[in-house]
C-alpha cells in the first residue's frame, strides 16, 4: 500500500492507496504516528479514494488516528470511501464514532 | 451435501500470506460468477480468518495454517480456515464487536465483519489445540450474457 500527504491550514490529509491489511497496518501506523508528530495538524483527514481493500486492520487504524487527533485537540474524519472499503466502514459501524465525508 | 469442486491450501502464518490467501480464495470462487462485491465479501472474511489465525492462534512462533474451499449445491461457496494455535477459551466473548486482546494493532471487529459478510460463520475452537473457521456464502446465480 501507498500513502501520500498535503497539508494546508492545519489540515493533514492522508491519502492512502492499494490494499490495507494487519500486514500492511503495522507499517501504516508507524508513519501515521511520525507525520502526526511532525505536522500537529488541527484536522486530519483519511482519504480512501484510492484504497481497493481494506479489512478491520483499517478500522483499528482509523480508530488510532481518531484518539491521537483527540489527544492533540483536534479533529479525524474518513475522506472519500468507496466500493469493499466502505462496506467495511458500515459493516463495523465506526462512521458511528468517526465521521465520514464525502468531497468528491 | 455433496462438493462439486475443492481446494486445499497450506501455508506457514506469516502475514504477507494475509494478501495470497484471500487472492487465493477469490481466484477460487470466481468460478460461480460472483458479482464485485460477493468477491470483495469473501476476499474480506477470508482476510479476517487467516489475520486471526496469524495474531492469535500463533503469537510467538511461525505455525501451520490451512484453508479448504468447497462449491456446494446450490451456489454455495464454502471456506474453512484451520490453525494448530493457541485455541480460544470464550469463543462468544472472541466473537463479541470491539472484544480483542490484540492490542492498539487490532479493532476488535474481525467477527463482526466475518459473520456480516458470509450468510454463515461457525467457530470451533479448543484451548491448545486450535480453531477452525468454517464460512460459507451463497452466490446468486446471474442470467447468462450471450
Amino acid at each position: 500500500m501507498n500513502l501520500s500527504t498535503a497539508f494546508s491550514s492545519g489540515r493533514l490529509t492522508i491519502y492512502l492507496s492499494g490494499e490495507l491489511d494487519h500486514h500492511e497496518a503495522r507499517c501504516l501506523m508507524r508513519s501515521i504516528d511520525e507525520l502526526l508528530d511532525e505536522y500537529l495538524p488541527r484536522d486530519c483527514a483519511l482519504d480512501m479514494s484510492g484504497l481497493s481493500f481494506m479489512d478491520s486492520s483499517g478500522i483499528a487504524v482509523i480508530i488510532r488516528v481518531s484518539r491521537r487527533m483527540q489527544a492533540l485537540g483536534g479533529r479525524a474524519w474518513i475522506e472519500n470511501p468507496a466500493g469493499q472499503p466502505q462496506r467495511v466502514i458500515d459493516a463495523s459501524g465506526i462512521y458511528r464514532l468517526v465521521p465520514v465525508a464525502m468531497s468528491k | 451435501m455433496n462438493s462439486k469442486n475443492y481446494i486445499k491450501l497450506e501455508f506457514p502464518s506469516q502475514s504477507c500470506n494475509e494478501a495470497f490467501a484471500r487472492t487465493a480464495a477469490a481466484a477460487f470462487a470466481a468460478q460461480l460468477d460472483p458479482t464485485m462485491e460477493e468477491l470483495g465479501d469473501v476476499r474480506t472474511a477470508v482476510s479476517e480468518a487467516v489475520t486471526n489465525c496469524i495474531v492469535h492462534a500463533y503469537p510467538d512462533q511461525i505455525g501451520k495454517i490451512s484453508m479448504r474451499m468447497r462449491i456446494l449445491e446450490g451456489s454455495i461457496l464454502e471456506i474453512s480456515v484451520r490453525d494448530w494455535g493457541r485455541g480460544i477459551e470464550d469463543v462468544d466473548r472472541a466473537m463479541a464487536p470491539l472484544y480483542t486482546t490484540g492490542g492498539e494493532e487490532r479493532s476488535g471487529m474481525g467477527f463482526t465483519i466475518m459473520g456480516s459478510f458470509m450468510d454463515r460463520l461457525k467457530v470451533k475452537s479448543a484451548p491448545g489445540k486450535g480453531t477452525t473457521v468454517t464460512m460459507q456464502r451463497g452466490v446468486r446465480p446471474r442470467p447468462r450474457r450471450l
